[in-house]
């Protein structure tokens, strides 16, 4: 019950990161979602890490806090470079790595 | 002994690596003495024929063997580098260092002033190195060794002049068509190397006198046994290196070397290579009477066709060229019945006769200043007396007139073509006796044209004509004293000698040989009278052609000119191997084989695969919009099918 | 001791990245002085490989690697690997000393590059791990690409890309097999307690196959090793490659890179697949005579030098082949032979036209013409080396030679009429060759003025001639060496298909 209950809360969250993404056009407001759904996953990976009684989940969930902030500084870095080219920061005008 | 065996290509190797660095040397201005280079150049030849005299003294009726290393593994057993002395070995030795030194000595006079003076001696004993590695090799791997040495060593000579490129190409010639027979050559050591598994002369021969039928057994091409089959391979390399049909056209074109190389190549080395090796291997020839027919009379028609090319030729030098093809022929004729003696005999005193000749001629030409064509010459047996006198000597030798030398040789040779028993023998004496008379006729033709009545050459050249020096004309006379005197070595039965070169020579190669019978001394008598005869015809027939009424020929020429230009193109072979053979293999080459297959064929259709490939990634590339949001949506919904499927 | 020379030139590799990118001269001694090491180090394997030894593979030293997949790291050498190992070694200071006048940019990604192929290369001739082998296989293709692809001619990128993709199509079926006959013995383990799962090249070849099994094995090793060697109709990266590479690339393509496809063959496909062998012989015959014939051919009409050594590399492949698959003592012998003197022999004729190139920076023919007179001593090697490769007797290309012919012929006397035929065009096209360089007048004002190899091109040229004589001279010591391998491969492939 208890762990239903962790699970039903670490979807709401990557949903809601999922939703954000698609929404938004701002850059910056991506990167949250982003977030929001590593986060989401970082749940599920300590939930089960619990009811397993196993560390494998809390090993994967340094990995991803590691992930996120890696992410966010090469994402941020970029974001500004795209921000001072355009001095906007729509994403959906960027579109440069199209095939 | 052993360490004498191995001095003599040793010190002409070693020669020929001194020369070869002073040679690079002086490319970059090192001063570099031609004293010295002629005292190596010469010094390495001279030791070698001191010591093979002494091998010759010391041989006796025995045979030395002398082992060097182990060289190659073939199977199971090692073949050696070994080198075996026995009596044909010896008479070879004492050829090739002989008139090898003599040739030396010449070229030094001969090559003075030349940019390329150490180039050449360096060249020159690395030919004798080679050729010597042939006749003392015990196997057929190292004689092939000093086999492709020479070939080499013919190309780098007769190209020696490279800035004139025709003449680089008629070194490189020689290579190839050397090649062609050597690949006979090797295909023929294969054979023998399955069928007795060994290439050792001895040990073959000691092994076909125990099991002949391993030899005899079908080699599974149309029918022929192996001995035929192996022969005639061995004989393919040998119409290459002796330059007999249809092989012979690199000979001719070898004539673009300086001439002491002419005379070496075909006097004392190279050429003779060829009858060297049928002789050697004459056990196996023994075993296969088609082959031996094949080789006779390829022998014969060779020293005909050859015989008439070369009375119609203008260059003093392809004259005689064609004259070696000719005698060449005698002596295949002679290896073929399995008179290996007597072949060997001609080959020695052709090796002193055609030796004084080729000096002779290139006397002449240092005379003339490079002039080669004897209608511009004529007269010069005022100005220069030995040559003309040592040249006459040795054509006569060479055309047969009693007591010279080549008289003995060729009698003999003659008279075994007649009296063989493989049923061909009356066709090969009749060849024999029209290539005898071709032989009086062109050596009759050459000394008159050369030597005989007024000079035909410019103003200029006639001024400076002049005697050669003594270091060219002292060799000439060596040289016609024993194209003179070297018959007697070999007097037939029937004018009372002893033979005795032949039964030196029968003890390596005919070993327990008994004196075979003799149709009796009458018709062997008749027959040398009848030679003699057409000897002599020949020589009047020139002497009537060309001094009694010059326009003979002229005449001669209009009447059958379709028949006097054939010859005169030698049967156009040339032209008929590179219209039949090079041409279309270049072609096919070009067009079929790199254009067509390489380049069309296989490049093309990967390339049009690759082709295939990028215009799909093209197509597929457009469903990259480069929009994130696009790609997370068709990633969501990826996911949610992903999640469906677990479920149902 | 292995593991030493297989890792010095990495490590050397490395020691160079710490270099200052703009230290030319230490770069450039440094990466002489690894090669040099390595040559060094490599001789005492001469002496330390006992042919006729207890075991074949010798000197073995083995770790522990990834052992939940059973890849290990394991090295030994035998006589065939023997050789190898010490041509490489032999050849890459020599290659360095080339390269230091035609790579003229960015030469410290190149030296490294080049250590790194080196280390690559040792490495798949000792490995004694399927899984290793095939490791080093893939890197040696990545090195060589970068070489082609930056610091080619022209057209660069072409010829880079058709390398790598060709050896890459060969060489992903190859990987599949792997895993194939790993499964399979890792299965076999499952029920066979005496076995376990490894890439041990012991273990491989003792699983039984089926036939058919052992045809797809064969057809995805050999299609790799065919196109490696090259074998017609694979061929037509190499010409490209050859061409477009610069010199030193050249000289390892050709000295050493063909021969893994001849080395593949004898240590895998033969080994493990012998039955789909003794199937397939025919069809490789006829494409190896084939080969043979028509590259030499081909060679002939080519306008490019680089372009004609590469052509006649393929027709001497075709002879090594041709040797190995006589599957007799001689023809292995021979063919192990023909790719040492191969190795040399087509070395230095690349070496020789760089030389070339580096004075007039064309590789045309019509371009040169005459010029022995400016450069006697150039041409001198020129020859030599050239006859080496046309197989004169007393040099090393006809030891080589005359074994794959014996071999050859007691299996197929028409093969080795054809095999001896491509021979003779061989003198062909290559006296062609020498006679369009040097001979004739000199044509061109540009090569009026072209001055003679210098002492450090005489240095590097003379250890090649040294070997290419003492080859041909001597034989025995390396023939020695190799025969307990030579054999135990006929040996096994004899009994193998029940003979």
């Amino acid at each position: 019950m208890e762990t239903q209950a962790y699970l039903v809360v670490a979807t709401l969250i990557f949903l809601i990161g999922a939703t954000g993404f698609l929404v938004r056009r701002n850059i910056l407001v991506l990167f949250m979602s982003i977030e929001l759904m590593l986060n989401g996953a970082a749940m599920l990976f300590v939930t089960f890490a619990r009811q397993w009684q196993q560390m494998d989940g809390h090993v994967m969930v340094f990995f991803i806090i590691a992930l996120a902030a890696a992410e966010a500084a090469v994402g941020l870095s970029i974001l500004i470079a795209v921000f001072r080219l355009r001095h906007r920061v729509n994403v959906d005008e960027l579109t440069e790595l199209k095939g | 002994m052993e360490t004498v065996v191995f001095l003599i290509p040793l010190f002409l190797l070693l020669g020929s690596g001194a020369l070869g660095l002073l040679a690079l040397l002086k490319t970059r201005g090192v001063k570099v003495p031609d004293r010295l280079v002629s005292y190596i150049a010469i010094g390495g030849p001279v030791l070698a024929f001191l010591c093979s005299v002494s091998l010759f003294q010391k041989v006796g009726h025995d045979t030395f063997h002398a082992f060097g290393w182990n060289w190659i593994l073939a199977g199971d057993a090692w073949v050696p580098v070994q080198f075996t002395v026995d009596q044909l070995t010896c008479v070879m030795l004492l050829v090739v260092t002989g008139v090898g030194s003599l040739i030396h000595v010449y070229s030094t006079g001969y090559m003075k002033g030349d940019g390329g003076y150490v180039r050449f001696f360096s060249y020159l004993n690395l030919f004798m190195f080679f050729m010597l590695v042939l006749v003392l090799a015990d196997n057929m791997l190292l004689l092939f060794v000093g086999w492709e040495g020479v070939g080499l060593c013919s190309y780098l000579l007769i190209g020696f002049w490279w800035d004139d490129i025709e003449k680089a190409k008629a070194g490189m010639k020689a290579f190839i068509v050397n090649r062609i027979g050597d690949a006979g050559f090797v295909l023929g050591m294969l054979l023998i190397y399955r069928t007795a598994g060994t290439l050792s002369f001895h040990e073959l021969r000691a092994f076909v006198g125990e099991n002949p039928d391993a030899f005899l057994a079908g080699s599974g091409f149309f029918g022929v046994s192996l001995a035929t089959a192996s022969c005639l391979l061995l004989f393919l390399g040998a119409t290459g290196k002796s330059a007999q049909i249809p092989l012979f056209t690199w000979l001719p074109d070898a004539m673009a070397g300086p001439t002491p190389v002419s005379a070496l190549i075909h006097a004392a080395t190279m050429v003779t290579a060829g009858v060297y090796v049928v002789g050697r291997t004459n056990f196996l020839f023994a075993l296969s009477p088609t082959s031996m027919i094949i080789v006779s009379t390829i022998g014969a028609l060779t020293a005909f066709f050859a015989g008439t090319i070369a009375i119609t030729q203008n260059d003093i030098k392809k004259v005689l060229a064609y004259s070696t093809i000719s005698q060449l022929g005698y002596m295949f004729v002679a290896v073929g019945l399995g008179a290996v003696s007597v072949a060997v005999f001609h080959l020695v005193t052709h090796a002193f006769f055609k030796a004084c000749l080729f000096l002779g001629s290139g006397s002449v030409i240092h005379a003339m200043h490079h002039e080669q064509d004897m209608r511009r010459m004529g007269g010069l047996a005022k100005k220069m007396p030995i040559t003309c006198a040592t040249m006459t000597i040795s054509a006569l030798a060479m055309a047969g007139i009693p007591p010279l030398a080549g008289f003995f040789s060729k009698d003999e040779i003659l008279w075994k073509a007649f009296d063989n028993d493989l049923g061909h023998g009356t066709f090969l004496w009749m060849l024999g006796m029209g290539a005898a008379f071709c032989t009086a006729v062109y050596m009759g033709r050459l000394i008159l044209m050369t030597f005989a009545g007024s000079c035909r050459a410019d103003e200029h050249t006639k001024a400076h004509l002049h005697e050669s020096p003594r270091s060219m004309t002292g060799v000439l006379a060596v040289l016609a004293v024993g194209a003179a005197l070297i018959g007697f070595l070999n007097v037939p039965h029937f004018l009372g000698g002893h033979a005795a070169f032949s039964s030196f020579v029968d003890l390596a190669v005919n070993p327990g040989a008994h004196e075979a019978h003799h149709a009796g001394f009458a018709t062997e008598a008749a027959l040398a009278v009848m030679s003699i005869m057409v000897a002599v015809s020949g020589l009047f027939l020139a002497w009537r052609f060309y001094v009694k009424d010059p326009t003979l020929p002229g005449q001669f020429v209009e009447k059958h000119r379709e028949v006097y230009e054939i010859v005169n193109d030698k049967y156009r072979v040339d032209e008929f191997y590179d219209r039949s053979v090079t041409k279309p293999l270049v072609r096919l080459a070009d067009a079929t084989f790199f254009k067509l297959i390489d380049r069309r064929v296989i490049d093309d259709s990967l390339n049009r695969l690759a082709g295939v490939f990028r215009w799909l990634g093209a197509r597929l590339a457009s469903t990259q919009t480069g929009a994130a949001r696009t790609y997370v949506a068709v990633m969501i919904v990826g996911l949610l099918l992903v999640i469906l499927s677990l479920f149902t | 001791m292995l593991s030493l020379v297989l890792f010095l030139p990495l490590f050397g590799a490395l020691m160079l990245l710490l270099v200052d990118k703009s230290n030319e001269k230490l770069i450039k001694y440094g990466a002489f002085a690894v090669t040099v090491a390595t040559f060094l180090m490599s001789i005492p394997l001469y002496g330390a490989y006992e042919a006729g030894g207890a075991s074949l593979f010798q000197l073995e030293e083995s770790a522990d690697w990834i052992p939940s997949l059973g890849i290990r790291y394991a090295v030994a050498i035998d006589g065939i690997s023997l050789l190898l190992v010490l041509l490489v070694n032999f050849l890459m200071p020599i290659v360095v000393v080339g390269s230091v006048k035609s790579i003229t940019r960015r030469y410290r990604d190149f030296y490294v590059l080049l250590l790194l192929l080196q280390s690559f290369m040792l490495g798949a001739f000792m490995a004694r791990d399927l899984f290793l082998f095939y490791m080093f296989w893939e890197l040696m293709v990545v090195p060589m690409y970068f070489i082609i692809g930056v610091w080619g001619g022209k057209p660069r990128i072409y010829a880079a890309m058709k390398f790598f993709i060709y050896t890459l199509a060969g060489s992903l079926p190859m990987l599949v097999a792997v895993i194939y006959l790993f499964m399979k013995l890792r299965h076999q383990a499952e029920l066979d307690p005496e076995l376990t799962a490894s890439y041990s090249l012991e273990a491989l070849s003792g699983l039984s196959l089926t036939l058919k099994e052992q045809w797809l094995c064969f057809l995805a090793f050999g299609l790799s090793f065919a196109i490696k060697v090259p074998m017609f109709p694979f061929h037509t990266w190499l010409p490209d490659a050859h061409t477009e590479a610069p010199t030193p690339g050249s000289v390892v393509l050709a000295g050493v890179l063909l021969k893994m496809g001849g080395y593949g063959f004898l240590r895998f496909a033969i080994p493990m697949f012998p039955n789909a062998v003794e199937q397939a012989v025919p069809v490789i015959y006829l494409l190896a005579v084939f080969g043979i014939v028509y590259a030499a051919l081909v060679a002939l009409v080519q306008t490019d030098v680089k372009r004609l050594v590469a052509y006649s590399s393929v027709s001497h492949m075709g002879l090594v082949v041709l040797g190995i698959f006589a599957l007799n003592i001689d023809g292995i012998r021979g063919g192990v032979y023909q790719m040492l003197a191969h190795g040399l022999t087509t070395g230095g004729l690349f070496l020789l036209v760089d030389m070339l190139y580096e004075r007039r920076h064309t590789r045309e023919f019509s371009e040169y013409g005459g010029i022995a007179k400016r450069m006697p001593i150039f041409a001198t090697f020129f020859i030599v080396i050239t006859l080496g490769s046309i197989g004169m007797p007393g040099l090393n290309g006809f030891v080589g030679e005359f074994l794959i012919f014996l071999g050859t012929f007691r299996v197929s006397p028409v093969a080795a009429i054809f095999a001896v035929s491509g021979v003779i065009l061989g003198a062909w096209y290559m006296l062609a060759t020498v006679r369009k360089i040097f001979f004739g007048e000199i044509t061109r004002d540009e090569n009026r003025n072209l001055r003679d190899i210098d002492g450090r091109e005489i240095a590097l040229l003379c250890p090649l001639v040294l070997m290419i004589v003492l080859m041909g001279v001597v034989p025995g010591p390396f023939i020695e060496k190799m025969e307990p391998s030579v054999r135990a491969i006929v040996e096994s492939y004899q009994s193998a298909i029940g003979n």
